[in-house]
């Protein structure tokens, strides 16, 4: 199985898209010609034509209507966002329409439309090349929210979002796009959107969290256990409509829950977790539960020390990891 | 006979290609709209409905677009006042009366949105919201669609002068010139946004704006049936031929308040609504088809004995219709399971 970067997932993923299906096409600033600002697009026009690796005048509003758009009408276009940041001209296309579009006419009109859409910092990108803006999405229904920590999900997901009939949007992580690799196989395959997944079989400790902080977990996983202490990970993969079984399931392991996310504590995907788990198993918790997010700040700083400060790593995972298995 | 004398003696609309037949059914529409409105204000003050928004005074060009488009093929995005628009392509009034009555049968959305937020798959009236001007990047999109298809058909989107302040209309515009894309806008100029008049929203022309994305603006007398018919019809040829979009403004006069929770003399005089009244494009088609001598006074009072009873029929059906069952509020978030995009 060919071992492939995060990045070369999400490209190849499209590729095979298109290929399979002519309706499906990309566009957005910079995808075409350029490949997209990170190479995410990179070659696509080339192998698809200018139509299909749009490049779009720089107005995302106009981004995600023109999809929206074409998608109502049987087309099955992938929005990129250059950076989530930059994507909240958009959000009245994406919440006031694409997200009620079947509802709002009783099923009679679907919106079957891609947003993808970079997020996360720790590279340097500043307040607005850094932010995690999951909780402005979450909870609207009629959207569907996808955050892949690895290659092998990043291509079944994006896969599986094209394939979806109503609005996914995939928020794929920056960071992420050269620091990780993995085994991804050159079939065709997806990753069903709905299902969280375990990473790690575990029975002191129960860490629930989805994107890149789920490779410090994994890594903190695996020093705690030279320690005695078991860690059961669960990746949401999807953060809306959220597995509800799994998070209750993964809960009921251990009995103690942590949850972590870069995006800041308030109102996060976060909150939602442990208030699915209070209200069905509060008494079967052995702690209370606790969260490890980004700090309740507007947006990430750029100066290095500022954004050490910020970010989430293994170090801060472990210790946080540590301090519930010892509750 | 010479050609020459056989054009002078074609009246107006022959000139444009349209039957004697052709007009008196765009006349019939803007009459059905009008009286269906003035229905809807009934009812409301009535207490049977809740609310209405009203389109009245804007039938004429709303009529007019839709008879130059190919009703058949062609997309259409209106917005909640194009009551004249959506009859003219196909909607019935009794479906309309569904709508208003929020019933589980209303095929614009089972009942779920505010009347006048039309949609219909089969009549390729493409589902709208509230919040403004959010369908102009989506006529943009079909336009796309239909280019990267190479599908004949056009997308035809409307809004409010109010409307072509927000961000969607400059990023749809902006979009469609550059790719050249077959979408007409029609701005439906009718001097209110709810209170604000005009000159608190526009400095200039919004015709104008075309310019600076590329593409032809038109101002046109949105009371002038002929004209509006005229200007749409070429910015469907041009659509067509791939030459691009085309932006028409037609000028027109709010003669309702704004919906049945607005007080409109809160903000102007009797007199100048009255003054616009004088103006009243409905009443000045009839008068043509008159001086036409292919329209008479019999003829109007069985029209509006005809629709007054149609109008009472749809209403008589909607009031009695069920409403959608309570618990229908939480279906069609998602697609059901096993649906795909196929």
């Amino acid at each position: 199985m060919p071992v492939i970067e995060y990045i070369d997932a999400i490209r190849l993923a499209m590729r095979e898209e298109m290929e399979r299906d002519e309706d499906v096409f990309v566009l957005g600033e910079d995808v075409g010609t350029k490949g997209g600002v990170f190479t995410t697009t990179k070659g696509l026009m080339e192998q698809f034509g200018e139509a299909r690796a749009l490049d779009t005048p720089l107005a995302e509003s106009a981004i995600a209507g023109v999809a929206i758009g074409a998608a109502m009408v049987g087309l099955k276009p992938i929005a990129e966002m250059q950076y989530s940041d930059f994507m909240f001209p958009a959000t009245n296309q994406i919440i006031s329409e694409a997200a009620k579009i079947r509802y709002r006419s009783n099923n009679d009109w679907t919106c079957p439309v891609v947003i993808r859409a970079p997020i996360g910092g720790g590279i340097f990108g500043g307040l607005y090349h850094s932010q995690c803006p999951e909780s402005v999405f979450l909870g609207t229904p009629g959207l569907k929210i996808v955050a892949p920590y690895s290659a092998y999900d990043a291509k079944g997901l994006l896969k599986a979002a094209v394939r979806d009939p109503d609005p996914v949007i995939f928020f794929e992580n920056k960071k992420c796009y050269k620091l990780i690799t993995g085994d991804v196989p050159a079939d065709d395959y997806v990753v069903p959107i709905g299902k969280a997944n375990v990473l790690r079989e575990g029975t002191d400790i129960t860490v629930i969290s989805y994107s890149l902080p789920l490779h410090f977990a994994m890594q903190a996983a695996e020093e705690l256990a030279k320690e005695g202490i078991s860690a059961h990970i669960l990746d949401l993969r999807t953060i809306q409509p959220l597995d509800k079984e799994a998070i209750l399931e993964a809960a009921r392991k251990t009995g103690k829950v942590l949850i972590i996310h870069e995006d800041n504590k308030t109102g996060g995907v976060g909150a939602e977790v442990s208030a699915i788990i209070a209200e069905e198993m509060l008494f079967e918790l052995d702690a209370p539960i606790m969260r490890l997010c980004g700090p309740d700040v507007p947006a990430m700083p750029i100066s290095p020390p500022m954004e050490r400060f910020f970010m989430l790593n293994k170090d801060k995972v472990q210790e946080a990891m540590r301090k519930l298995a010892l509750f | 006979m010479n050609s020459e004398t056989s054009v002078q003696q074609q009246s107006k609309h022959e000139m444009l290609g349209l039957s004697h037949q052709q007009v008196i059914d765009m006349y019939k529409y803007m009459r059905m709209a009008r009286m269906y409105d003035e229905r809807c204000l009934v009812l409301q003050r009535a207490g049977k409905i809740n609310f209405h928004v009203s389109g009245i005074g804007q039938e004429a060009a709303q009529v007019a677009a839709a008879f130059a488009l190919d009703r058949e093929k062609d997309y259409f995005l209106p917005y909640y006042r194009d009551y004249g628009f959506v009859l003219a392509v196909g909607m019935t009034l009794r479906e309309l009366m569904l709508s208003l009555f929020a019933k589980a049968e209303d095929p614009n959305s089972g009942g779920r949105q505010m009347p006048g937020h039309f949609g219909s798959k089969r009549l390729r009236i493409v589902t709208g919201s509230s919040p403004v001007t959010t369908q102009v990047p989506h006529a943009v999109g079909i336009a796309l669609a239909a280019k990267m298809k190479k599908k004949d058909h056009v997308s035809f989107v409307t809004f409010g002068e109010g409307s072509s302040n927000q961000g969607d209309f400059h990023e749809g515009c902006n979009f469609a010139g550059v790719h050249k894309l077959p979408v007409i806008f029609m701005c439906e100029n009718n001097q209110y946004a709810i209170s604000v008049p005009v000159h608190k929203q526009l400095a200039g022309k919004v015709s104008d704006r075309a310019l600076g994305y590329g593409f032809p603006g038109i101002q046109v007398d949105g009371n002038d049936v002929l004209e509006v018919y005229r200007v749409m019809k070429k910015a469907r040829e041009r659509a067509i031929a791939g030459e691009g979009p085309t932006l028409i403004e037609a000028m027109m006069y709010r003669l309702s308040p704004h919906s049945t929770s607005d007080n409109d003399l809160a903000y102007r005089t009797k007199e100048e609504v009255d003054e616009n009244w004088k103006k009243d494009g409905v009443v000045q088609f009839q008068k043509y088809l008159m001086a036409c001598g292919i329209w008479s006074e019999e003829q109007e009072v069985e029209l509006v004995a005809s629709i007054a009873k149609q109008i009472k029929e749809a209403t008589e059906y909607a009031d009695q219709a069920p409403f959608p069952k309570p618990e229908d509020t939480l279906l069609h978030v998602y697609a059901e399971d096993g649906e795909v995009n196929a």
